[in-house]
């Protein structure tokens, strides 16, 4: 054919072709959406400390292991409140002449996925140590250390934010290890990921592929949820498998008084809306509240705390703890 | 004998705990805590050392064994005698008649050799293991480690050197065991009658020489050949591995050509083996992270290092340079500019090392993959394609034959497609929030898909048929894989962000034309396997052949693998874990570098007329072969068991507990395809450094033309 023997028709056919198509699926789709997109009412932009926070986080390909998108799907529930948005997103622009938008959505989650981080994980004294070698707090991890965020110091200065390292993880060298100020605007930056709350009146878009075992287990009453796999999930990071906790970071639960003892009302309220009433150690987060726990799998978690490393506090049901965390509720109404 | 057996089960068993020391620590919970500046390099070191001991200490104690064993039987010496005696060869009674014969003249002499060796047991003794010399408390300083490492080198060096001299001290003894029985043996001789030992040696000599004389059917004339087809192999050998066809001389092919071509090919090589001793460290890093704690060879700034490297270093100049040779050759034509070629191959490399550092220094472009290196770096990257895109064109412009070959639609239309594709992901107006994913999806896929497979695929449509000498088996076909492939391949970029904030029918876009991607592949597959039909036996004659079957295999099944993930049901449990990781590497690897190899083992030999040692080939190729199914199943594997543990709602960190051991397999397989790649680089050696070998043949017709011209001035 002539046509396909001239090649300027040739390739300049194929190039219409591909170039038509790339307009219809990519450019005009994305300049569309990010036209139409504006950010929620109740959006916040980052702080300066959380831009440079995000800078660094870019610079370390922090992305390659952490995606930032809790997807429409039900197994993305631990991960947000809601599935992502466009909106969520709407607010990101290009970072500076040299380098492109940011939005960090990844595509790969070797480790858990941030978009709601700050909620989750707020606490500073965890997250330097976790930064400074990850297996100091999460033994498993297999994220890389980055000590070069922070400095040895023999003597620190009165401003200077101290993290707490155990020895085995110095390395031999002796000091104090302090926080520099790229660790914290990384801190800030991470604290600052957090779902913002949807308008009133907006129904948040449905996770999709339910799953069907959870529907069943509600109802049927002798399937009571595993305290071990929750304590895993939601409590392990900070107070360890062991139950011992970090010394000068998190407090063990191990022979704990709240733990073991019958003030139910105080036990429920740290598990549901955290607790900062020990200086020596660091706040906790409302971790309950966070995760939207049940009765149930409250009961379930302060059972397993309750029978595990040498306690012997009583078992509870979930009715008590049903009464308890409605009291608690109407308190923090009030 | 038994004594051997029973060590042999012994050092199986010394194995058998070893390796399950080694499953253990692969289901060991937590990730290994190897650090080269730790304490465990050196318990690791002190344990080598012990291993070695302790082999050669049952080596050393078989060898013992059999010399006692020796010294029990000696009774049986008679009869030892008659069995030497009986085993005689043909030319072992000559000599003995010969000396019978003088005996009866000469007095006998009987050498005697190696009684100074027992000399070497002093210094046997004197060599003392001073071994683990500091086991303190103090293990933990840089220092000590250091200077106990330094003293374990010399310690090691010692055992070794004492393990080597005491082997052959019993060796010497052996020796010296069977020179006593020689001297027996001749007393023995000596003690039979000679003339009964005569008849009888020359009565067995006879029979022992006796032999065909190899020409009872055919006669002893030469064959005539008049039409030169006897191909007589004078110095057949046994071969260590199976002889294959050699390449074709191509005698008319422009020496600057050439020269461009084989730097292209060189530094893609080279680019190869970099950025995948980049990405053997990362795979490392997932079993040791704390492996180092240096800020430019950190997880996260490595592995864009790996990947672009191996893009835009090696997969993209090793096609440039086989397109610069496949375009003018099948146009007939010169190549336009060979000046621009090297233009194009000086920016590439330059966007690689720069893009390189920069990424280790942590200054990218924001995270999406493959689009880490900041605008004016992969500006180099794109002029250098832009000058490949000019050239070409301006070389098929010039072309003698009326047709283009398809080789050329595939090529240079990648070469386009590619400048579109960098420019939608670099220009900035539509990058802003969801923009900017959509651009990316885009341009990750086409990036794999339009650039790196599409112009592959023109590498193939030249050198498989040409490897194959037939034509290709359908041209037609190849002409409705073209334009299918343009059509739905473009579609399927934001199959990466199924589920995600971007609109629905995008994503579902994506799926159906991941699903039309089966009509190209499907064509594709069929045209090339069907070229091979009634030329099967050439894959067991060539070197080439094996690696395109593997890269149309994987073309087929990993291809069909990216259409399988696509579907809204599978990506829930793939998507996101080390699934994508493995059919990454079943594609890039499996098609585009098999490919490639095929491609580049085809056409250096025909440049530079030498080619590389088979067995080293053979070795590229199987190590590359079966070093990316240990890569990739285990990942695979687990990467199902990682999305279904999500999907049941297990605790994030079980479900990295879960993955270490296929991690590991990871790393052993990624291992195996690092060491494939230094074998293909040895192999690039060999058929480019300029060793100058003498061919007798050429070098006496030199001379004899040379004598010629000399003697004959007018000629």
């Amino acid at each position: 054919m002539e046509f396909f023997d001239n090649h300027k028709k040739l390739f300049s056919a194929a190039a219409l072709f591909f170039i038509t198509l790339t307009l219809v699926v990519a450019i005009i789709p994305a300049i569309r959406n990010q036209n139409i997109n504006k950010p929620l009412p109740a959006a916040q932009s980052l702080s300066e400390d959380a831009v440079k926070g995000k800078a660094i986080f870019i610079a370390n390909g922090c992305v390659a292991c952490h995606t930032q998108q809790v997807r429409n799907v039900d197994m993305d529930k631990v991960w947000g409140s809601r599935p992502s948005l466009a909106a969520d997103y709407a607010d990101i622009h290009r970072t500076d002449v040299w380098r492109n938008t940011a939005t960090l959505m990844g595509t790969e989650r070797t480790g858990p996925d941030l978009t709601d981080v700050g909620n989750r994980q707020p606490s500073k004294d965890w997250n330097l140590a976790h930064l400074y070698n990850p297996r100091i707090v999460v033994k498993e991890s297999i994220m890389p250390a980055y000590p070069w965020l922070f400095v040895i110091k023999k003597q620190p200065a009165k401003g200077d934010v101290v993290v707490n390292v155990p020895v085995s993880y110095l390395n031999g060298q002796e000091g104090k290890v302090v926080a520099t100020k790229d660790a914290l605007y990384l801190l800030a930056y991470l604290q600052s990921l957090k779902q913002t709350k949807l308008p009133e009146g907006i129904e948040a878009p449905a996770f999709l592929y339910k799953r069907e075992k959870k529907e069943t287990g509600g109802a049927a009453a002798g399937a009571e949820p595993d305290g071990k796999t929750l304590f895993t999930a939601n409590c392990q990071t900070c107070h360890q498998a062991t139950g011992e906790g970090l010394p000068g970071a998190f407090p063990p639960l191990k022979g704990s008084s709240v733990v073991n003892g019958d003030d139910l009302e105080k036990y429920v309220d740290i598990i549901m809306n955290g607790y900062d009433a020990r200086p020596e150690f660091g706040a906790m987060p409302n971790v309950g509240t966070n995760a939207q726990f049940t009765e149930h799998e409250v009961a379930a978690i302060m059972n397993y705390e309750r029978s595990s490393w040498g306690n012997t506090g009583k078992k509870v049901t979930p009715d008590e703890i049903k009464k308890i965390m409605e009291t608690i509720k109407l308190k923090a109404g009030k | 004998m038994k004594r051997y057996i029973f060590n042999y089960r012994k050092a199986g068993i010394v194995m058998g705990l070893l390796f399950v020391s080694l499953t253990a620590q692969a289901e060991r919970i937590t990730p290994y805590s190897f650090s080269f500046s730790s304490q465990s390099a050196l318990t690791g070191l002190l344990l080598l050392m012990l291993l070695v001991v302790f082999v050669a200490a049952l080596v050393l104690k078989g060898k013992a064994d059999a010399i006692s064993k020796q010294h029990h039987s000696q009774q049986d010496e008679e009869q030892k005698m008659q069995y030497y005696l009986r085993k005689f060869s043909g030319e072992q009674i000559r000599k003995i008649l010969e000396a019978t014969s003088k005996r009866r003249t000469h007095v006998w002499f009987v050498p005697f050799a190696g009684l100074g060796l027992a000399t070497m047991f002093p210094s046997v003794a004197m060599a003392q293991i001073e071994g683990s010399a500091d086991k303190s408390s103090l293990l933990g300083e840089g220092g000590i480690i250091i200077t106990i490492t330094l003293l374990l080198i010399p310690v090691l060096f010692t055992i070794g050197y004492l393990i080597f001299r005491l082997i052959g001290t019993i060796h010497r003894t052996q020796n010296l065991e069977k020179q006593n029985e020689a001297n027996q043996l001749v007393k023995y001789l000596s003690s039979l009658p000679p003339e009964q030992l005569e008849a009888e040696l020359k009565k067995r000599q006879f029979s022992l020489d006796y032999q065909l004389s190899h020409h009872e059917l055919s006669g002893t004339a030469q064959p005539e050949d008049k039409k030169g087809l006897i191909q007589i192999n004078e110095q057949a050998g046994l071969p260590i591995v199976a002889l294959k066809k050699k390449a074709l001389p191509r005698p008319n092919i422009d020496p600057q050509l050439s020269k461009l071509v084989l730097w292209y090919l060189g530094c893609a090589a080279f680019w190869l083996l970099f950025g995948t001793t980049i990405g053997e460290y990362v795979g490392i890093k997932f079993v040791a992270p704390d492996a180092d704690h240096v800020s430019w060879l950190s997880f996260g700034r490595l592995r864009p290092v790996h990947t672009n490297v191996v893009f835009w270093g090696w997969a993209s100049l090793g096609m440039l340079g086989l397109a610069h040779y496949i375009v003018p050759r099948v146009g007939n034509v010169k190549l336009a500019s060979i000046k621009m070629g090297w233009y194009a191959l000086w920016l590439i490399n330059a966007a690689v090392i720069l893009g390189s550092l920069a990424l280790m220094a942590g200054i990218n472009n924001g995270g999406g993959e493959y689009r880490e290196y900041i605008w004016p770096i992969m500006l180099l990257f794109g002029i250098g394609v832009g000058i490949t895109l000019v050239n070409f064109l301006q070389t098929i412009a010039r072309r003698t034959t009326k047709e283009i070959y398809i080789s050329n639609w595939y090529m240079v239309s990648a070469i386009i497609f590619g400048i579109v594709i960098m420019l939608v992901a670099y220009i900035p107006y539509w990058q802003n929030g969801l923009g900017e994913t959509i651009a990316q999806g885009y341009y990750m896929h086409q990036g794999v898909g339009m650039w790196f497979m599409f112009f592959t695929l023109g590498i193939v449509y030249y050198f498989l048929p040409q490897q194959l000498n037939k034509p290709i088996y359908s041209y037609s076909l190849g002409i409705l894989a073209f334009w299918t492939q343009i059509l739905f391949y473009t579609l399927i970029g934001t199959h990466h962000f199924v589920f995600s904030a971007i609109p629905w029918w995008l994503q579902t876009v994506a799926i159906v034309g991941s699903m039309g991607m089966v009509i190209p592949v499907l064509a594709g597959t069929t045209n090339f396997l069907m070229t091979f039909k009634g030329a099967w036996y050439k894959v067991r004659d060539s070197y080439t052949l094996p690696f395109f079957l593997v890269g149309i295999i994987f073309y087929f099944t990993g291809s069909l693998q990216g259409t399988a993930e696509a579907f809204r049901s599978t990506n829930l449990i793939w998507h996101f874990t080390d699934f994508t990781v493995a059919h990454s590497h079943l594609t890039m690897y499996g098609i585009i570098s098999f490919f490639l190899w095929a491609s580049i083992y085809a056409v250096i030999p025909r440049l530079t007329g030498k080619e590389a040692p088979q067995i080293t080939v053979g070795a590229h190729f199987w190590l590359a072969l079966i070093g990316m199914l240990f890569y990739t199943i285990p990942l695979m594997l687990g990467s199902t068991l990682r999305g279904s543990m999500w999907m049941e709602g297990k605790p994030f960190i079980d479900s990295v507990v879960m993955m270490a051991p296929y991690w590991l397999w990871r790393a052993v397989g990624g291992s195996l395809m690092w060491l494939s790649h230094v074998f293909f680089v040895y192999n690039m050696y060999k058929m480019m450094a300029n060793r100058n070998v003498v061919d007798v043949r050429e070098a006496a017709i030199e001379k004899l033309t040379t004598t010629i011209h000399s003697g004959n001035p007018i000629a």
